[in-house]
C-alpha cells in the first residue's frame, strides 16, 4: 500500500514518467503540418488521401483543420508548412504578400444550397443560385451563415453581393450569422429549419439532417476551387520545405489526382482533380 | 430520446470491441491530463502550502487572486498559450505547438490555481490546528509546511482529483494549442466537439458517456481511499 | 552555570542524566500582552526556577494560556521582557503539551520520532528514547498504532511521551486533563510527577484546584491578566494573602 513516503514518491515518479510519454513524438518521424479546411477533413477526403501519401513517401501529415481564413492566418504566423484551402482571392493575396511560394490548383468540388423540405422560398430544383438567394431574401426565410472567414463563407458573401442583396441591414432577422464551422452551422440550420450554403462533401458526411435536403445545385457558379501552397521558407526558415514540397508535388501529380478522384461517398465522387487545367 | 439510447449502445460497442482509434484517444486524454496534474501538483501544492503558512504583505490579496484564477476560461488559456508557442511568438523556436506537450502546458496552467487555492485552504485549516505544537517542537515554517502537506495527503488527493477532472473535461485549451490532429493531438473532448459538428450525435454522446464514466470511477476510487485512510490513520 | 553542547558527546544524553539548566531561570519583567484593544496580560514580573512545579490558576480568561505561551516563546510580549537563562533568545530545551493533544497522522512511535528528528536525535538513540518514553507512559504495545485512532487519554499520554523523549528542562502544560475522564487524568498526573522527578521543571495551567493541590509546589494566581498572588501551594490554599485569591477560592 502506498502509505509510506518512499512508496508514495515512487508512485508519483512512475505516473510522471508514464504521463511524459505524452511528450513530443520521436524526432525521427518525418511529418509536416498542413493547415486546411474543415471541408476537406470532415468530408473524409483526408482520411482517404493521406494514408496513400504516407505509403508512397513515408511522410506523416498532421492536419489542423480550421476555416480558410484561420488556416491562412496560421500559415502567416509560420505554424504550418503547407496550406490547402479554397478561396482563390485570399490565396493569391497570401502569395503576393510573400507568405506562400506558389499557388497551384488541385481540385474543385461544388457547393449546394440546402434548405428545409417545406421550402418557404420555393426554390427547390432551381439551377440559378443568385435567383434562389433573391427569393430567400424576398420571403425573409431563415438563412444560417458560417460568418467565420472561411472559404465557404467568402463564397456565400460573393453570391449575395452578385445577387444584389445588401446583408448588413438583414443581420439578426432572417439572416443568422453563427460564426462557426460548417458542421455546427448545419446543426443550427437543422434545428432552425433554415437555408444554408454548404460544400457537398461535408453535407454528404453530415448525419444530423433533420428536415433539410439539397434544394439548389449544378449552377456553374457553385463550383469551388481548391489550391495548395508551400509556406515560404524565406519568411519562416523553420518550414520543412523539402517535405512540404513533396506533398505539393504529390497532390498535383497523377497519383495524387487519381486518389482524389477515387474518393466517393454513397458512390458519388465529391472532388474533381484539376491540377493540369 | 433515440439519440440517448443510441449513444449508450454505441458507447458499449466502442468499449467492447476495443476499437484502436478509440483507445488511442482515451489513452492520450488520460496521459495529457495526468501529466498536467502531476506538474501542476509539483507547482501548486508547495505554492498553496507556502501561502497558507507564510506571513507576508499582500498574502490576503494573493489568496483572493488565486481563488479567482480557479475560474480561468480554458479557451482564454488556450489562446494565450497558442500565442506564446506560435512560431511568431516568443517561445516558437521550441516547436511544441500542435503537439501533446503544448496541451500539457496549457492544461497545467489551467489547473495550477485550482490545486494551489484548494491546497492552501486545506493546509491553512491544518495549520490552525497544528502550528503551535509544531512551533513548540522547533519546526521551521518550511518544515512545518512540508509536514502538513504530508499529513493532509489524503485530503490533498481530492484536490488533485479536482484538478485532473477540470483538465480532462476541458476542450477550449487543447483544441487551440493541439489542433485536434487525427492520431496526434485528438483527445476525448475534442473528438466529441468534432463528432458533434459532423452531426454524429450518438457517437459524440457515447464518448461523453465514456469520459464521465472515467471521471466517476476515479472519484469513487479517491473517495474509497480517503475513507480507508480515515479509518486507518484517524 | 553548566553549559551544554547541543549535540552532546556523540552518544547523546542518557535519560537519567539531570537536565543542565541553560534556559533557566525564566525571568519575566513587567511583561504585558496586548491584542487589539484587549490587554491579555499586564505587568507580570516573576521567576521560574529549575525543577520546580508551578501551577497557574485563575478564572477563564484570566490569561493562563497566554502566560504559558509567553514563557514558551510562542507569543512575544507587547511590553516588558522575558529572559531565559539570562539570554533574550528562546532556548530549545522546552516542551509543551496542550489541552487537546496535537498528533500527526502517523503512528505513536512516529510522532515521537518526528519530534526527536527536529531536536537532532536520530537512529539508535532515537529508537531507545522512543521505547523508553512509550514504556514510561504505558503505551509500548500501541507504539505502531496510528496515533489519532487512540482514545483521548491515550493520545495525551503519547503527547507526554513525546515530551519525555525530548528530556526538556521545562515542560509547559495547558490544562492537559480538561478533556479527560478521572482515570485518564490520574494516569496523566502520574506521568507529570515522573517527568518532574527526572529533573524537568513543570509549569502548568489548570482550572482544577484539587489537581493544583496535588501537583504544585507553588501557585501562581492570575486575575484579569495580572499576577494577583504567587505563593507556595500550602500557603495559597490555607492562608491566601490577597482578597482576590480568597474570593477565587471561595467561588470554586
Amino acid at each position: 500500500m502506498i502509505v509510506n513516503r518512499r512508496g508514495f514518491m515512487a508512485a508519483l515518479a512512475a505516473s510522471a514518467l508514464l504521463a511524459f510519454g505524452a511528450g513530443p513524438v520521436a524526432a525521427e518521424d518525418k511529418f509536416i503540418v498542413v493547415a486546411s479546411t474543415t471541408s476537406t477533413e470532415q468530408s473524409g477526403l483526408f482520411g482517404s488521401l493521406l494514408p496513400a501519401f504516407e505509403r508512397d513517401t513515408g511522410i506523416k501529415v498532421r492536419v489542423v483543420a480550421l476555416g480558410t481564413g484561420q488556416a491562412l492566418d496560421m500559415a502567416r504566423r509560420g505554424d504550418a508548412d503547407v496550406v490547402f484551402v479554397h478561396d482563390v482571392a485570399a490565396e493569391e493575396k497570401f502569395v503576393a504578400e510573400g507568405f506562400g511560394v506558389k499557388r497551384l490548383p488541385v481540385m474543385y468540388n461544388d457547393f449546394v444550397l440546402i434548405g428545409p423540405k417545406s421550402d418557404p422560398a420555393k426554390i427547390a430544383g432551381s439551377k440559378d443560385m443568385l435567383d434562389a438567394l433573391r427569393k430567400i431574401e424576398a420571403s425573409r426565410s431563415p438563412f444560417a451563415s458560417r460568418g467565420d472567414k472561411s472559404g465557404t463563407h467568402a463564397a456565400e458573401l460573393r453570391y449575395w453581393k452578385a445577387a444584389g442583396v445588401d446583408l448588413d441591414a438583414k443581420k439578426g432577422t432572417w439572416y443568422r450569422d453563427t460564426g462557426s464551422g460548417m458542421g455546427p452551422t448545419l446543426n443550427t440550420a437543422s434545428s432552425m429549419n433554415a437555408y444554408v450554403l454548404a460544400d457537398r462533401g461535408t453535407w454528404l458526411a453530415f448525419k444530423n439532417r433533420g428536415e433539410l435536403a439539397i434544394l439548389v445545385e449544378g449552377d456553374q457558379k457553385l463550383f469551388n476551387q481548391y489550391g495548395v501552397m508551400l509556406v515560404n521558407p524565406a519568411k519562416h526558415p523553420h518550414v520543412k520545405k523539402e517535405l512540404g514540397q513533396t506533398f505539393v508535388d504529390w497532390i498535383v501529380s497523377p497519383l495524387g489526382q487519381a486518389a482524389i478522384a477515387n474518393y466517393r461517398i454513397e458512390g458519388r465522387q465529391l472532388f474533381f482533380p484539376d491540377a493540369n487545367r | 430520446m433515440n439519440t440517448f439510447t443510441d449513444s449508450f449502445s454505441v458507447a458499449a460497442g466502442l468499449v467492447a470491441h476495443l476499437d484502436p482509434r478509440f483507445l488511442a484517444i482515451v489513452d492520450l486524454s488520460l496521459r495529457v491530463s495526468l501529466a498536467a496534474t502531476v506538474i501542476a501538483a509539483a507547482i501548486g501544492l508547495p505554492l498553496g502550502a507556502a501561502i497558507a503558512v507564510g506571513r507576508f504583505p499582500g498574502r490576503q490579496a494573493l489568496t483572493i487572486v488565486l481563488n479567482a484564477l480557479m475560474g480561468l476560461p480554458p479557451v482564454v488559456v488556450g489562446l494565450v498559450v497558442y500565442l506564446l508557442l506560435s512560431r511568431a511568438g516568443p517561445l516558437g523556436s521550441f516547436g511544441v505547438l500542435f503537439t501533446p506537450t503544448a496541451m500539457v502546458i496549457a492544461q497545467t496552467i489551467l489547473i495550477v490555481p485550482i490545486i494551489a487555492a484548494l491546497s492552501r485552504q486545506i493546509v491553512s485549516d491544518a495549520w490552525a490546528e497544528y502550528h503551535e505544537q509544531l512551533q513548540s517542537l522547533g519546526a521551521s515554517t518550511m518544515r512545518a509546511a512540508l509536514t502538513l502537506l504530508w499529513d493532509t495527503r489524503y485530503s490533498l488527493i481530492t484536490v488533485l482529483l479536482a484538478g485532473f477532472g477540470r483538465a480532462i473535461a476541458e476542450v477550449g485549451a487543447v483544441m487551440i494549442v493541439g489542433g485536434n490532429i487525427d492520431g496526434v493531438t485528438r483527445v476525448m473532448t475534442t473528438t466529441i466537439a468534432l463528432e458533434t459538428s459532423k452531426g454524429d450525435l450518438p457517437l459524440a454522446l457515447a464518448l461523453g458517456v465514456v469520459l464521465v464514466t472515467i471521471v466517476l470511477t476515479l472519484n469513487a476510487g479517491a473517495h474509497a481511499t480517503r475513507e480507508w485512510a480515515r479509518a486507518r490513520f484517524g | 552555570m553548566q553549559v551544554r553542547t547541543p549535540r552532546g558527546n556523540g552518544r547523546g544524553r542518557a535519560l537519567d542524566e539531570p537536565v543542565a539548566p541553560t534556559g533557566l531561570p525564566i525571568v519575566c519583567a513587567t511583561v504585558g500582552v496586548r491584542r487589539g484593544t484587549t490587554q491579555l496580560l499586564a505587568d507580570i514580573s516573576t521567576t521560574f526556577a529549575a525543577r520546580t512545579r508551578t501551577v497557574i490558576v485563575g478564572a477563564n480568561g484570566a490569561g493562563k494560556s497566554t502566560l504559558l505561551r509567553v514563557l514558551h516563546g510562542l507569543v512575544i510580549p507587547s511590553s516588558g521582557s522575558v529572559m531565559w537563562g539570562g539570554r533574550a533568545q528562546h532556548p530549545k530545551r522546552q516542551a509543551m503539551v496542550f489541552q487537546r493533544p496535537v498528533l500527526l497522522r502517523r503512528s505513536a512511535a512516529a510522532n515521537i520520532r518526528y519530534a526527536l528528528d527536529l531536536a537532532g536525535i536520530h537512529g539508535a538513540e532515537a529508537d531507545a528514547r522512543i521505547r523508553e518514553a512509550l514504556a514510561e507512559v504505558g503505551l509500548l504495545p500501541l507504539a505502531d498504532r496510528p496515533a489519532r485512532v487512540l482514545s483521548g487519554g491515550e493520545q495525551q499520554r503519547v503527547a507526554l511521551a513525546r515530551a519525555w523523549a525530548l528530556a526538556p528542562e521545562v515542560l509547559f502544560l495547558d490544562e492537559p486533563t480538561a478533556s479527560l475522564d478521572p482515570a485518564a487524568t490520574r494516569a496523566v498526573e502520574h506521568i507529570i510527577r515522573d517527568i518532574h522527578a527526572r529533573g524537568t521543571a513543570i509549569v502548568m495551567a489548570s482550572h482544577n484546584l484539587a489537581q493544583a493541590r496535588r501537583l504544585a509546589d507553588d501557585i501562581l494566581f492570575l486575575h484579569d491578566g495580572r499576577l494577583a498572588e504567587r505563593t507556595s501551594s500550602s500557603t495559597f490554599f490555607s492562608r491566601p494573602a490577597s482578597a482576590l485569591a480568597r474570593a477565587f477560592l471561595d467561588d470554586e
